[in-house]
């Protein structure tokens, strides 16, 4: 069967804003600025390998892991994949690039990683699965048959 | 050996989730754990043919496994993997940076007023 539509792996979204690259990136990587726009409360320890956290109202909480500090051009961290278990060790790499503008800053945001492959032990698992059961399934509906 | 094609097998896992006979047998799975055709037949408003049959194209899709149980009859137990590569093409769809930049832009706004 051909795929249609691609797995989504890479979110991209770019806007202007009329604000100072400073401006925005005391946005994006301080305490009280991602309070302001992101989650409802943050800690952030800012640097390569560094902690952060999000919290919001409704109990989610997101953590974070610093991956770029790059003042005032570039904000990259990794967190979890949402609706994944808490131990999948996968993660989504978030991106933010600000360049100025005459207008002030144009902020792009790139998330990447959503259609990474899954880790090794369910790629054996899931090849095993179903190329057995494909030759099995007649015997498998046989069985059932014979058992109904 | 060639990766697995997220894309294939998130496509199966939706055609899986498409019925809701095959939403009833997973949830009875996920639920109670494993069980065979017959257990499930018992549990479920669906005809034991057809649940033989849901069980197959749930097979194939690597959602649920076949494992022998007691006396010689097969147990069904669910395998969560093709699902969670079904939810990271859920999770794309839900993480609307577009509400969030909003949620930025108001905040430089206010924020720029405030400190004029």
């Amino acid at each position: 069967m051909e795929a249609v539509v691609a797995f989504p792996d890479r979110i991209e979204r770019t806007v202007e804003l009329a604000h100072p690259p400073a401006a925005v990136w005391a946005a994006l990587t301080t305490a009280d600025g991602l309070t302001a726009w992101f989650g409802q409360q943050a800690t952030i320890d800012l640097r390569p390998g560094g902690s952060a956290r999000m919290k919001w109202d409704s109990g989610h909480t997101a953590d974070i892991r610093v991956e770029r500090v790059e003042a005032p051009v570039v904000f990259g961290f990794t967190w979890h994949i949402f609706g994944l278990p808490e131990d999948d060790p996968r993660r989504t790499y978030v991106e933010f690039t600000l360049e100025p503008t005459a207008a002030g800053t144009r902020l792009t945001v790139v998330e990447s990683g959503f259609a990474q492959l899954p880790d090794d032990a369910y790629r054996t698992a899931y090849d095993g699965n179903t190329r057995g059961w494909a030759s099995e399934l007649g015997e498998l509906a046989d069985y059932l048959d014979a058992a109904a | 050996m060639p990766p697995p094609d997220v894309e294939a097998i998130a496509e199966q896992v939706f055609v899986a989730l498409a019925d809701p006979s095959r939403r009833a047998i997973l949830a009875a799975l996920g639920s109670g754990g494993p069980a065979t055709a017959t257990d499930l037949a018992g549990r479920l408003p669906i005809t034991r043919q057809a649940i033989a049959k849901h069980l197959a194209l749930l097979t194939m899709a690597g959602l649920v496994t076949a494992e022998p149980g007691e006396r010689r009859r097969v147990r069904y137990r669910l395998n969560s993997a093709p699902i969670q590569v079904a939810q990271q093409f859920l999770a794309a769809l839900a993480r609307d940076w577009d509400s969030r930049l909003d949620a930025l832009k108001d905040h430089l706004r206010r924020h720029a007023r405030g400190s004029a």
